[in-house]
């Protein structure tokens, strides 16, 4: 019940969230100033999604083997390759490091 | 509307390495719904009908650790909180009514909304519906594998499955880093969000984050 209850919820909030903005934001000409932070959104959430996602834990910051293996994939897109190649060598970085370790 | 058509097959071809990947990553929380006491039907309607691969995370996380409904519910929105954030910035680029317009709104993910960005602050609403569909198909696919699969797979985390989340969001932030600006933006963002992890719950780092994009409104 409770996995059910979580799913119909996050299902509701997610629909409302991603609606909210176009709603109560369209149909009208943006300031300029505007577009210029729109602009900066991308940057500055994926950065934030990307860092919490390596070094956060709950409410603990640290890094791990995991941390290599993604670090080693961002050489590789960096450098332009593909988010697929990235992926693989993160992922298999990460696996052998552990397999190490 | 002449233009309709070929930014929408553009979208569907920008968003196929992203599909790709975000196959492997639902695999793995279909695999991890499992374990954490998800029947299969159960991690495949949550793929299909929450379609966001950080609120899924969150929000199994909490349910993993003994967690309540409600809590895994918050945890989920929170790290959803950055779509208020870029369906604001959509807005003014998308047409219609509020119930058209909220609809359209549904088929943002991070990889469409920052590929369909044209850097002027307006974005190609084609594009972004087109590169969202591949992604839509392949996140439902890759649970129903990851579900249904899970028992072969063992231990996601010795598998090193857990870097394809981080992997694959550092390509699209990656793409965004135009100019100077962006970087200092990027920067700025990872260290409103680090320095938050340890006080406040998870999420609201992220979503504190979308402050560093006030440096924009300098010219």
């Amino acid at each position: 019940m409770t996995v059910w209850l979580t799913i119909l919820g996050l299902a509701a909030t997610t629909v409302l969230v991603k609606a909210a903005g176009p709603v109560l934001f369209g149909g009208r000409e943006p300031h300029p100033a505007f577009l210029r932070v729109v602009a900066m959104m991308a940057p500055a959430l994926l950065a934030a999604l990307v860092v919490t996602s390596l070094f956060a834990d709950g409410k603990q910051l640290g890094a791990g083997a995991d941390t290599v293996g993604v670090l080693a994939g961002g050489v590789l897109l960096w450098r332009g390759r593909s988010v697929v190649l990235a992926v693989l060598v993160a992922v298999v970085v990460t696996a052998v490091l552990r397999a190490l370790v | 509307m002449t233009s309709v058509q070929p930014s929408f097959a553009a979208g569907v071809r920008l968003g196929i390495p992203y599909a790709v990947v975000g196959f492997v990553l639902s695999m793995s929380f279909g695999v991890l719904a499992r374990q954490a006491g998800f029947s299969a039907a159960q991690a495949i309607v949550t793929a299909a009908v929450v379609f966001a691969g950080s609120a899924q995370f969150a929000g199994l996380a909490v349910l993993a650790t003994g967690g309540t409904a409600a809590a895994a519910i918050a945890a989920g929105t929170l790290m959803n909180g950055r779509f208020l954030a870029m369906g604001t910035a959509l807005a003014p680029s998308l047409p219609g009514g509020p119930a058209r317009r909220a609809l359209q709104g549904q088929a943002v993910v991070d990889s469409s909304w920052a590929l369909a960005n044209r850097g002027d602050g307006s974005f190609d609403r084609w594009l972004l519906f087109g590169t969202t569909v591949p992604q839509y198909a392949t996140w439902v696919l890759g649970t129903v594998v990851g579900a249904l699969s899970g028992d072969l797979l063992g231990d996601t985390d010795r598998l090193g499955l857990d870097a394809v989340f981080p992997t694959f969001f550092l390509g699209i932030l990656i793409a965004e880093l135009r100019d100077r600006r962006s970087r200092t933006v990027a920067l700025l963002g990872a260290g409103i969000a680090l320095a938050l992890v340890p006080f406040t719950p998870p999420g609201v780092p992220i979503l504190a984050a979308a402050l560093a994009a006030l440096l924009g409104l300098r010219r």
